[in-house]
């Protein structure tokens, strides 16, 4: 069905056509944008329609390139995971386009950042299609393009400039390990084919899996913010609200997730890669949320919230349980998109406030916004019978049952993720005014094209995953729907246990939300005390464990130092002079030669005559 | 007595169908209306007639008059190179040369029978149909280049372009000839037969070396490549573009035939001399090119840089070098007409704008137009993902693989020098400021479509190489079993 190729066509036709006549369309950039991602949307269903059955096709759109025995074609692998991703993507995208309208409104870029909004979605599309993993890799990289194309949308803001490169930059260091994966596969298999590596895989040696493994997931570990790459991502809160809950919550950021589950058949061939992504799942996880407790930024609570969830998604598919892991990248697209989007709307109704220390009372201000945002705060939570309730205990089944220590961290990180959510809301919506007069009194509902996307998305965490997530004998609905792909994991067993695990951990998350109330609802609070380092653990967390601070004193500084040495000395005295002077020499002859060329017939003719007598000699000759 | 071969005229239906054109376009210019804007109109739909219909052709292998004339694959993929290049040439013609106040039926007409001249070499299967193939695009070409009367150095152009186009065919004559006498044909066929029961033969090897002269010549290869830069300076820019891009792939597609058909017991011979002048003809015109500030000339010296490495394909040999070598003459027309032709459509209060001083701060001005000579620029650079990348790359991957390791070093330093002089004219547009007269962009549809049409063929050409390549290799298998 070479129709899906649809899907990507149009949000790149848009982006083209915003980026070209941009100039001329100006304010009218959203009728160009948002009808291309509809067309997209309704493709992707059309699609999942197809895969609805579980049959899974492939379908090549031409030969890319051919060099030796090195065969490469454009192939889209179309089956039940790439039909999930392909609704989470446009769906979630088209809501956010439409929000976009409100959010973007009196930007003079209106135009350039829905043509990158459109490229984006093209380039994920492609991402989730790609059949082979070059393919994966150039839409990998297309993504991170797009990504840093956005948060230094605001390029004239150095801090929103030096975020895009650190984005970039960090970004490089995992695709260095996805690259050299690449490599090895191509090696190991002659082939880059997905269907065909993962019908090899079942007799690779383990060793060989492991490398290719590890390497991998050293590629998702920077695309999707896990530790110790993790450092972009709330730096990456420079960009425009809606690019944070599209790219840097819903969709790019869980490109490494997609990446692993749709490469388990290389994990599963080795135990320890299977341990490392786990365990890097689980500190990232924990090590997130903890910084989450203190943050006062509203966008980087919700940012260390997200680092945090994709940990509990790599714990699962660390844990073979890679439904749940899949289950939870969905509902976790649904919330978050929701909750930054919430959190947009809060900072466009205060006029670009972001600091929670400044809100407060904003309920019954925004009340849409407002019960939004608390359907999303408690789908994220895990609320019984809300979104997360489903997709996170399920992880947190397969990891009692897998592993009984990543299970406890992974239960102190719910009850800090329902610490940290609720502090949010309590602090930006309940407690008492803390921001100026001037702005209480501006401070506004945002217009019905913001609220919408917030009530659609709201409406999305209520139902997905009483929907599709409610576990059976053979394991929830959307665990068989995803079997044909995924293996549907073996120790999810229900009974006492279960329902014991359920009771216990709405018991964390209710105990969470009871401290978050005590800390900031039972008594009032003051501005100057909320995030003031009074201990020195608040301190530590406050600055994110010093990572940042860790990497520039341990890699940048020396790297620069050394790059500067380099520079000075080894650069402009030998490179440098053996460069100028080759180019000098060139440009001698340039000048030289030019001379022969005097104008005239006769030398011409006479030059052309002694080419021939050249010619006939050496045939003599020989 | 020699009985007289059988007439089959479908063999050169597409060449037919072009010069009829050019026929009808002399006869419409004899009655009203006087404005010759339809002239040009009639001229491209003959060319995109000839076009599809050589596609439509495409592995209805014909032969006619005792295999003087070949309508193989080899011919018809070179038919549609020329059909573009004759196409674009044409597009850019329409509005230029009204502005130039040259507007005349004979342009069109000539422009035509130079194509089928083009059409013909890229058919021929015996070395007289060369020599009439050859004839018939020349004396064409020689009359266009000195059309602009007015310019005195048009009338240089087409002066030079003769004396040393009609030295040049005495060679190719005197060659022939040779061969003749040696062999008792000039057929291709019989040649290579007669050629390989005498190997050796000094006769045939002195009349290959005359040939290489002639083909020299037209290629524009080293030692025989000084007219070009003179020629395409003064010659009108759609002339040029035109003698640029089609001339030159007819002239490669007999020079293909004749070495790798007729010579081709001799290739231990003449690949030594090709690996000789490849690597002279590509240094030679990068080099030079860097000292040059008129674009014109610059692009001379570039397209002689680039016969240097098309050349490389041709000493690599068999069907990966010369697929290659026909997969870089189609990437390579469409990004030099396109470069020529956004030259053409920047233009001087007082003339044409082709010194690299009126480009600078063009991009602040004209965006759109900078953008496209500047990825034309990045593709003759060989920067990914455009279609002069993806030619070079199979280029020297035929060489490497047969084992032309230095020719291939060669090759890619020449690539790193040619940079400099293509990356020069983008730093003028994006970042200098304007300095002097003012250049303004002359409103063209006709133009606009030209660049569009090449700027798609570079970027289809380097995103999706893998079909074009594979018909390359189709189209030149045949010739090599």
């Amino acid at each position: 069905m070479s129709t899906v190729w649809l899907i990507p066509a149009f949000p790149l036709a848009g982006a083209l056509v915003n980026m070209v006549f941009g100039r001329v369309i100006g304010r009218s950039a959203h009728w160009i944008a948002v009808p291309a991602l509809v067309a997209s949307f309704l493709g992707s269903c059309v699609v999942f329609a197809r895969v609805w059955s579980g049959q899974a096709f492939t379908t090549t759109l031409f030969t890319w390139i051919v060099a030796a025995d090195f065969e490469t074609t454009v192939v889209a692998l179309v089956d039940p995971l790439t039909g999930v991703m392909l609704l989470v993507v446009t769906g979630v995208g088209m809501l956010i386009h439409v929000y976009s309208i409100g959010y973007m409104h009196d930007d003079p870029g209106y135009a350039r950042f829905f043509a990158y909004l459109n490229l984006f979605v093209f380039s994920m599309t492609m991402l989730v299609l790609a059949g082979n993993f070059l393919l994966l890799y150039v839409f990998w990289e297309a993504v991170g393009l797009c990504s840093y194309l956005l948060i230094g949308f605001w390029y004239t803001r150095d801090s929103a400039a030096q975020a895009g490169k650190k984005a970039f930059i960090v970004n490089r260091v995992g695709d260095f390990g996805f690259g050299l994966a690449i490599m090895w596969i191509w090696i190991a298999f002659g082939t880059l084919d997905y269907v065909a590596v993962f019908k090899g895989a079942e007799t690779l040696a383990p060793a060989t899996a492991t490398g290719i493994a590890l390497l991998l997931f050293m590629g998702a570990c920077g695309k999707s913010a896990q530790v110790p790459l993790h450092v972009w991502l709330p730096d990456a809160m420079e960009g425009p609200t809606p690019v944070s809950a599209l790219i840097h919550a819903a969709t790019m950021v869980t490109a490494g997730v997609y990446m692993v589950a749709r490469s388990h058949a290389l994990f599963e061939r080795s135990t320890v890669a299977l341990d490392v992504v786990l365990w890097v799942g689980v500190i990232t996880a924990v090590f997130a949320a903890t910084i989450g407790l203190v943050q006062t930024d509203i966008k980087r609570v919700l940012a260390y919230s997200t680092v945090s969830q994709l940990g509990y998604m790599f714990a699962a598919l660390g844990l073979g349980a890679y439904t749940a892991g899949i289950f939870h990248l969905v509902t976790h697209a649904f919330f978050k998109a929701l909750l930054f989007l919430g959190a947009g709307s809060v900072i466009h109704g205060l006029h670009g406030e972001q600091d929670l220390r400044k809100m407060g009372a904003l309920a019954p201000r925004m009340r849409v916004t407002a019960m939004t945002m608390t359907i999303g705060a408690l789908g994220l939570v895990g609320f019984p019978g809300l979104a997360g309730f489903f997709s996170k205990d399920e992880i947190l089944a397969a990891a009692f049952f897998g592993s009984r220590a990543a299970w406890a961290l992974l239960l102190a990180g719910a009850f800090m993720t329902a610490f940290y959510t609720f502090r949010l809301i309590f602090l930006a919506f309940f407690t008492g005014p803390r921001m100026s007069k001037d702005v209480a009194h501006h401070a506004h509902e945002s217009p019905r094209v913001m609220t919408w996307p917030l009530i659609a998305l709201a409406a999305l965490t209520v139902v997905a995953g009483a929907a599709v997530g409610i576990p059976s004998e053979h394991g929830t609905p959307f665990a068989r729907f995803l079997s044909p792909v995924l293996p549907v994991h073996e120790g999810e067993h229900g009974g006492a246990a279960g329902v014991m695990l359920l009771v216990l951990s709405v018991i964390v998350v209710a105990a969470g939300i009871l401290l978050a109330w005590f800390m900031y609802m039972a008594a009032p609070v003051k501005a100057e005390t909320i995030g003031q380092p009074r201990t020195v653990l608040v301190r530590l967390l406050l600055n994110a464990w010093y990572v940042d601070w860790l990497y520039d004193r341990a890699i940048v500084r020396p790297l620069y130092a050394l790059s500067v040495f380099l520079a000075r000395v080894f650069d402009l005295g030998v490179i440098d002079g053996l460069v100028n002077g080759l180019g000098r020499a060139v440009v001698w002859w340039s000048a030289g030669l030019r001379r022969l060329q005097t104008g005239y017939v006769v030398n011409y003719a006479l030059t052309m005559l002694a080419g021939a007598v050249i010619f006939v000699a050496y045939f003599l000759a020989r | 007595m020699i009985p007289a071969p059988p007439v089959a005229l479908g063999a050169l239906l597409p060449a037919l169908i072009v010069f009829g054109t050019g026929v009808l376009v002399l006869l419409l210019d004899l009655v009203p209306p006087r404005t010759k804007d339809h002239l040009g109109g009639v001229a491209l739909a003959g060319i995109v007639i000839a076009l599809l219909g050589s596609i439509s052709l495409w592995n209805h292998e014909t032969r006619a008059f005792r295999d003087m004339v070949l309508l193989d694959n080899y011919a018809l993929f070179f038919h549609v190179v020329i059909c573009y290049a004759a196409a674009l040439a044409v597009l850019l013609s329409i509005d230029y040369l009204r502005r130039n106040g040259v507007e005349s039926g004979e342009y069109y007409a000539l422009l035509l029978f130079s194509t089928a001249g083009m059409m013909l070499l890229a058919s021929a299967g015996d070395l007289l149909i060369v020599f009439l193939g050859i004839e018939l695009m020349s004396l064409s070409l020689y009359v266009l280049a000195g059309l602009f009367k007015m310019r005195l150095a048009s009338g240089e152009a087409s002066m030079k372009y003769f004396l040393l186009g009609a030295f040049a065919t005495g060679f190719l004559l005197y060659g022939i000839a040779l061969i003749y006498g040696a062999t008792g044909s000039t057929n291709f066929d019989r040649i290579a037969a007669a050629a390989a029961a005498r190997p050796r033969d000094t006769l045939v090897t002195i009349g290959l070396g005359l040939l290489l002269v002639g083909f020299g010549f037209k290629i524009s290869s080293v030692p025989f490549h000084m007219w070009a830069p003179d020629v395409y300076e003064g010659a009108p820019t759609s002339v040029t573009a035109l003698i640029a891009t089609g001339s030159k792939a007819a002239a490669f597609a007999a020079l293909i035939r004749v070495l790798t058909v007729a010579l081709r017991a001799a290739q231990p011979d003449w690949s030594v001399l090709l690996w000789a002048v490849a690597a002279v003809t590509m240094t030679a015109g990068n080099v030079i090119a860097i000292a040059q500030s008129n674009l014109k000339r610059m692009l001379a010296y570039s397209s002689i840089a680039h016969v240097g490495y098309m050349l490389v394909g041709l000493v690599a040999g068999g069907v990966p070098g010369a697929g290659a070598v026909l997969f870089y003459l189609l990437a390579y027309t469409f990004t030099t007409a396109g470069a020529f032709g956004a030259i053409l459509l920047v233009e001087r209060s007082d003339g044409e704008a082709v010194e690299v001083g009126d480009y600078a701060g063009l991009a602040r001005r004209h965006p759109v137009l900078a953008a496209t000579l500047g990825l034309f620029l990045l593709s003759l650079v060989g920067i990914p993902p455009l279609a002069g990348f993806v030619g070079k790359f199979y280029l020297f991957g035929s060489a490497v693989r047969a084992g032309y390791l230095w020719l291939t070093v060669i090759g890619v330093l020449n690539s790193a020098i040619a940079a400099y002089y293509y990356l020069r004219v983008i730093v003028y547009m994006y970042m200098r400021e304007p300095e002097g007269v003012e250049v303004r962009l002359v409103p063209s549809f006709a133009g606009g479509v030209a660049l569009a049409i090449a700027l798609v063929g570079i970027v289809l050409l380097g995103v999706m190489p893998a079909p074009f390549a594979d018909l390359a290799q189709v189209a030149v298998a045949p010739l090599l079993r």
